[in-house]
């Protein structure tokens, strides 16, 4: 359990999509709006995306966030914020999904 | 999101403070809220439901879907006094969510071997406080009994509208506290927040219940914290 009462600058997604910007990046910044059933994270988790694709945080327990960051990279492009539902794998479909049977919805958005 | 609202988000979550993220989900347009802040209508009901209890949620208001991010620091309880309660008030305290500092100028008190796994510091509140400051999601708990090591720290912990602010020591002791307190500048209304005789009434006896009477006082303060400020100076 992580007791620190000051943040981890090294793995806090806001921290590092803001050093992202200084360095003149186009930053996504993925944020867990709504959960149904057990999601693995809780609303307001943030996901951040460089558009090289190199990502920090999370917005599942690593279920979905291939498919986030592809759409970041759209984002990033068209500066259009979309928002994403994930839902329960299904096993004969090539969608990614949450094998932990709950639903999300994300909200992907580019900085600036 | 707007660079300026991440900037102001980083630089008030690396201050303690808690901040709400509104984001309009029809337009992406933003906006941080503080606390205090005031806020219309059922926009500014939800947003202050999320100081409250923290939680992040999608809201409808206005004919606009808002999405409010609410960060809150993570709420600490230091304590000054390296004594028996605080021997059982640290892995109480821990286990429910509230990290402990301990503070007593003591050296024969402040040991780890007395204090295992838990942040110690064997030197003055005075010195402590200066370097970690603290703030309103830090609860202070004075548990020396000794008006030169307890009193600074409570006069700064009603400075810092420390969310909660307890004391030990009978009824006597805290009138003698008061008159000490008012001395050295605090208000009446100020002094008036502090826990003295120092927890919930249960009957403690043992420096063990103690520490349950003053743990259960501390998430009480922390989970009516809002409620309590209405009405209150912003």
């Amino acid at each position: 359990m992580d007791e620190s009462i000051y943040l981890d600058e090294a793995r806090d997604p806001l921290i590092i999509a803001e050093g992202w910007m200084k360095d003149g990046k186009d930053v996504a910044i993925a944020t867990v709006v709504e959960t149904w059933g057990s999601a693995p994270r809780p609303i307001g988790s943030h996901l951040v995306i460089d558009a090289e694709g190199n990502f920090h945080g999370s917005v599942s327990g690593g279920c979905v966030e291939g498919a986030v960051v592809t759409e970041a990279m759209d984002v990033i492009g068209s500066g259009k914020a979309r928002m994403l539902e994930f839902g329960v794998a299904d096993e004969t479909a090539w969608q990614v999904g949450l094998s932990c049977g709950g639903r999300i919805k994300v909200y992907v958005e580019r900085l600036g | 999101m707007d660079p300026y609202v991440l900037k102001t988000l980083n630089e008030e979550r690396r201050a303690r403070r808690a901040v709400v993220v509104v984001t309009d989900l029809g337009d992406g347009r933003d906006r941080i809220v503080r606390e205090g802040d005031q806020v219309a209508g059922d926009l500014g009901a939800a947003i202050a439901n999320a100081f409250r209890t923290g939680n992040s949620r999608s809201v409808d208001a206005e004919g606009r879907t808002f999405f409010l991010n609410a960060h809150r620091p993570r709420p600490r309880l230091v304590v000054i006094g390296a004594v028996h309660i605080s021997q059982a008030l640290a892995p109480m305290a821990r286990i429910a969510g509230y990290p402990v500092e301990i503070i007593d100028p003591r050296t024969a008190f402040a040991t780890p071997e007395r204090f295992p796994d838990v942040a110690l510091h064997a030197e003055w509140p005075e010195d402590v406080l200066k370097r970690a400051p603290l703030d309103s999601y830090t609860a202070l708990a004075a548990v020396t009994h000794d008006p030169k090591i307890d009193d600074f720290a409570l006069k700064a912990a009603l400075d810092a509208r420390c969310f909660y602010v307890g004391a030990l020591g009978s009824r006597k002791t805290h009138a003698k506290r008061v008159e000490r307190l008012l001395a050295l500048g605090a208000g009446a209304n100020q002094i008036a927040r502090i826990h003295a005789p120092i927890g919930l009434d249960i009957g403690a006896a043992s420096p063990a219940e103690i520490a349950v009477a003053v743990l259960a006082q501390t998430i009480h303060a922390f989970r009516s914290r809002g409620l309590e400020e209405k009405g209150a100076v912003a």
